[in-house]
């Protein structure tokens, strides 16, 4: 998230799309409650009618996978209406700069398209730079080739007619929510976005999230109170569990993963885009003194100056090849993966495609399963269709306590870190993870030591000494992210001793005089304490919920961030009311600032002293148009792998033409075939966590929802002669599921393109492990293992089926 | 008029039904063995075992469909009818600090099928040895301070609970703000009851037994009558 939860109560309009936060977010809802009581709008888009929806005061449904197209519909709104911040769009945002003469879209495509890499060519995407190496700027928004221009002319496409034709959502609804958000374009108002996996597990996931950034930019909604773009994550620590590099493309703090394409630290440091704009902070400029930090706190004393600080030890990437779990999977399916660790997962059923992925565990040699109890991933030799006497994969299953039975962190949606102490102690013989690692580590290292081995140097110079009395030790790992001083140093007039903990990431240094596991992290754990395990009440001067004495949030405790895009070039906030921050004319109050360099004053002759707000951009502008992204610089709609129409009504190209496609048996897809006429989509509830691995086994929760079920429309249900609550069979070109039919009046069947489509939904929290009939299993069975070209996330959102009676 | 009462806004409810777990929780009750109905609404009745039940009915009113929760419960009538009817305070009794309406082992020795019928929401169910059961405040929690399992683990507010006098002044409050946007908005009887909803819609949208039955106050009515001929003795006393 930009802004936190608590921000949602501050907002004048709340758009729920890509999530269904009533259900599936359910604490969340307060701070919706909140604004809805101060006279908030709520909006929610959905393909189904929702408990969200059942509470929003707009609702309109959407084909799954046409959330480009609704949204572009919404820009080109904005901008034929003229309902956009201009104050705000000419300082803040790349709207003004010039494109070279590279740049074109045409028939789908950008330029820069290489069909048969499925790659573009991004080299053709770049900004016209002055004679000092500074992007031109026209500030008039009026030259052809400025971002702006260019924008309206991308989706001049998008009308109303067009987008109701592609969503399936009537043109009087896509009016009414364009209408009702947009209106939080004038200056003191403003809206938010609840997205979560609706959006993400797409083929466009990370284009769907970018053209609601466009939106937010436009109307002048991020860096303040109650706007943003606020990403509602699946679980608890998920947000931690990134910033910590959960992702195979990237390191702890957003550090990107070292590749064969930088062979030494110098090419790696050396990669980014410099700029000459003496007002652009260019933050990420400072990521050597990241990286070296972090490299020093793998190694330690073994990381020097003359090794590259052990950055020859660290695994590389191998260019142009992507390691998600999709490929891991497509790999081990392959036969090419031996051992697996499934830590913490349940992917036998949370991942799309699941009868492939069950396949491709039997080819395993071994597979070591850490989770709180046996699951369907430790059991797949035993699952449906599998006949152990055939299987050779060894599986060794260890029992983990918990998260109440252990200390520690976790970092929510709004990267508030929360510091948890430990409840009972853990049952049994189960151990928390970090003891499980800590030994591992130490055991591995063991057997280096003694047996060699190929390049046992990473494993040998790893410190590894965050136990204690035997022990892992949540504080010293904590301390250690946040990092030390590892000599005494001087700044600003004032000592720091080695060993001591680093106050904030601007102490971190390239020379391997400081170390840091996570710089997004350095001042959570410092000579002060532990941030995180604060629990102050008082709210900021500017009482807006920011409660910047309970816990800790990255960075540096800033609760929104691009808040210097709060206020206008005289430091003065756009909303006087729920204001972010201000300057007094001498320093920054209420929020910690995005950087505390004084206002900008004019755009005509700023002061040199400012910097522009969107530091983390390599010019200080936020990205009208984005052009690091793998699937262009403006988000344009395709449609699913999987998809009812034979063509794109927008463009000449069907589907992402730089998704990845998967070529095994088990990848099997079937676009508009008349044997899969239904769009199908998955879904959580309420009543159940993620596969249901701890929620199936509960009674209770079990009691509330027993059975995996497919929810239709009365209309379909009458085309195909199916009874509520009768058992039906679905099925896609992947596999089939058994489950309960629940008709009902919350789909309603779309008209795309002349023609009415159906469109089913089922929930992916059940396994054949519980309940014990062994019939009620995962959704994964027919969703399809293509994904989004940037994050390779599954796009288990949108796919193609049949149901049938049985 | 003293005692406690609930507030159950309907208008934030969004059916998480946190709070019948929450009640099956602190009660100990066991789960029921359910299967998918076609609804989410799961079990399908209030039961010996399930007191607190979120009931689920999708309705189209002008036009506009609508998804409607409603967390049902035990009312806590004011003058309880089941009570009336029972007629033995050792089964069943008013607390009189609070108003919950209590049920005792002894109700084994009722007419169940009476005491059901008396009531006018249709709450009280009983098991196959005639033992009634439904909510009971959490009598046991406020005595001691804290608020019913239900009202604390609401994520959103929509069970409240309190001295009924404020929280009579707040489902008034709310229902005049709620009254604007949703001309129908109404409080269910509010007088007679201490487990106050707030609906926007017709109450049998809700659930059939939303509001008071007519055959209830018929009912109710003939107990009434036998008040009036029989002097009412120890109703309130505490077990």
């Amino acid at each position: 998230m930009t802004n936190h939860w608590i921000d949602i109560g501050n907002s004048d309009c709340i758009l729920i799309m890509g999530s269904n936060a009533a259900e599936n977010h359910p604490v969340s809802f307060k701070y919706v409650v909140q604004a809805m009581q101060k006279g908030a709008k709520l909006i929610s888009v959905d393909p189904r009618f929702t408990r969200t929806s059942a509470k929003a005061d707009i609702y309109a449904p959407l084909r799954s996978g046409t959330d480009i197209a609704f949204l572009g519909g919404m820009i080109k709104y904005i901008l034929d209406n003229e309902l956009y911040n201009k104050e705000y769009l000419r300082a803040y945002t790349n709207a003004t700069f010039v494109l070279g003469k590279d740049f074109d879209f045409k028939d789908g495509l950008f330029s820069g398209y290489d069909p048969k890499a499925r790659k573009y060519d991004k080299s053709k995407w770049a900004f016209d730079m002055d004679d000092n190496g500074v992007p031109k700027m026209d500030r008039s928004l009026k030259g052809q080739r400025c971002v702006f221009q260019l924008l309206e002319k991308h989706y001049s496409r998008y009308n109303i007619k067009l987008v109701s034709e592609i969503t399936g959502t009537p043109e009087a609804d896509l009016v009414e929510v364009y209408k009702a958000y947009t209106a939080t374009g004038v200056t003191g108002k403003a809206a938010t976005i609840m997205y979560a996996m609706g959006w993400t597990q797409h083929t466009v996931g990370t284009q769907n999230i970018r053209t609601m950034a466009i939106i937010q930019l436009l109307l002048g909604n991020i860096g303040v109170a109650g706007g943003g773009v606020n990403a509602l994550r699946g679980e608890s620590n998920v947000q931690g569990s990134t910033d910590h590099c959960l992702l195979f493309h990237i390191w702890p703090g957003y550090l990107a993963n070292p590749s064969t394409k930088w062979p030494k630290l110098a090419d790696y440091l050396q990669r980014r885009g410099k700029s000459n704009d003496p007002l652009s902070a260019n933050w990420w400029q400072n990521e050597p003194k990241y990286m070296v930090s972090l490299l020093k706190s793998f190694f330690g004393e073994s990381a020097k100056k003359r090794n590259d600080f052990g950055y020859d030890w660290m695994p590389k990437l191998d260019a142009g090849k992507t390691y998600a779990f999709l490929d891991m999977f497509d790999d081990m399916y392959n036969g090419k993966v031996k051992g697996f660790f499934n830590w913490g997962m349940n992917l036998a059923c949370s991942l799309a495609n699941a009868n492939k992925n069950r396949k491709a565990m039997a080819t395993l040699d071994w597979m070591v399963n850490v989770n709180l109890f046996d699951n369907e991933t430790a059991s797949f030799w035993k699952g449906p269709g599998m006949k152990p006497s055939e299987i050779k994969t060894e599986v060794f299953s260890l029992p983990a306590c918990v998260s109440v039975e252990k200390e520690g962190s976790i970092t929510n949606s709004g990267r508030w870190m929360q510091w948890r102490y430990q409840g009972p102690k853990p049952l049994g013989n189960s151990r928390a993870d970090g003891d499980i690692i800590m030994e591992l580590g130490s055991k591995i290292k063991e057997l280096y030591k003694k047996e060699k081995g190929v390049f046992p140097e990473p494993i040998l110079n790893l410190k590894w000494d965050y136990m204690t009395n035997g022990a892992y030790d949540s504080h010293k790992a904590a301390k250690e992210v946040n990092g030390y001083f590892l000599k005494d140093v001087e700044v600003k007039g004032q000592t720091y001793k080695a060993g001591t903990l680093v106050p904030s990431f601007a102490f971190l240094e390239a020379d391997g005089s400081t170390s840091s596991g996570n710089w997004l992290y350095c001042n959570s754990y410092t000579e002060k304490g532990n941030m995180a395990a604060r629990r102050g009440q008082e709210d900021a001067v500017n009482q807006i919920g920011l409660y910047p004495e309970f816990s800790w949030c990255w960075p540096v405790n800033r609760r929104i961030i691009y808040n210097r895009a709060s206020v206008d070039l005289k430091g003065q906030p756009w909303d006087k009311d729920q204001w972010v921050i201000k300057w007094t004319g001498d320093k920054w109050i209420g929020d910690v600032p995005d950087g505390g360099w004084p206002p900008l004053e004019s755009l005509e002759s700023p002061n040199p002293k400012s910097k522009w707000p969107f530091i983390m951009q390599v010019h200080g502008f936020a990205q009208i148009f984005g052009p690091g992204l793998a699937d262009g610089p403006f988000p344009e709609h395709y449609e699913p792998l999987e998809c009812p129409i034979e063509k794109n009504l927008m463009n000449d190209q069907r589907m992402n033409p730089t998704a990845p496609v998967y070529g095994t048996k088990a990848d099997a897809y079937l676009s508009c075939d008349p044997r899969y006429p239904f769009v199908g989509t998955t879904y959580r509830v309420s009543e159940h966590w993620q596969t249901g691995l701890m929620t199936r086994p509960q009674p209770w929760l079990l009691e509330l929802q027993p059975q995996v079920f497919v929810e239709m429309s009365e209309e379909l249900a009458e085309l195909k002669g199916i009874k509520n609550g009768e058992r039906v069979l679905a099925s896609s070109a992947r596999g089939s599921l058994e489950c309960t039919a629940i008709v009902t009046k919350r789909f309603k069947p779309f008209q795309i393109g002349g023609n009415a489509v159906h469109q089913v939904g089922f929930p992916w929290c059940f396994g054949w492990r519980w309940p014990q009939s062994g019939k009620e299993d995962s959704a994964n069975l027919l969703t399809s293992a293509t994904g989004d070209p940037n994050t390779r996330i599954p796009e288990t959102k949108a796919f193609m089926v049949n149901v049938s009676k049985i | 008029m003293p005692g406690k009462s609930f507030f159950i806004d309907t208008t934030i409810c969004t059916a998480c039904r946190g709070c019948q777990v929450a009640c099956k929780q602190w009660h100990g009750l066991p789960a029921e063995k359910t299967v998918n109905r076609g609804t989410f609404q799961n079990p399908a009745d209030l039961s010996f075992m399930t007191y607190k039940l979120v009931r689920f009915s999708e309705v189209v009113v002008d036009g506009k469909l609508k998804w409607l929760f409603f967390p049902d419960q035990c009312r806590h009538c004011v003058e309880p009818p089941c009570q009336m009817t029972a007629e033995d305070a050792t089964a069943i009794f008013s607390d009189s600090a609070t108003g919950a309406v209590i049920y005792t082992a002894k109700t084994k020795n009722l007419d169940a099928q009476a005491i059901v019928d008396s009531c006018p929401y249709n709450v009280p169910r009983a098991c196959k040895d005639g033992t009634l059961a439904k909510c009971d405040m959490c009598l046991d929690r406020v005595e001691n301070g804290l608020l019913p399992a239900c009202v604390a683990t609401c994520p959103t507010g929509a069970m409240n609970f309190g001295n009924r006098d404020e929280l009579l002044a707040m489902a008034k409050k709310r229902l005049s703000v709620v009254k604007k946007s949703h001309p129908k908005a109404k409080l269910l009887d509010p007088d007679d009851v201490r487990a106050i909803f707030l609906v926007t819609e017709d109450p049998q949208l809700y659930h059939n037994f939303a509001i008071a039955s007519r055959e209830a106050f018929d009912i109710s009515r003939a107990v009434a009558l036998k008040r009036l001929v029989r002097p009412l003795t120890g109703l309130t006393r505490r077990w």
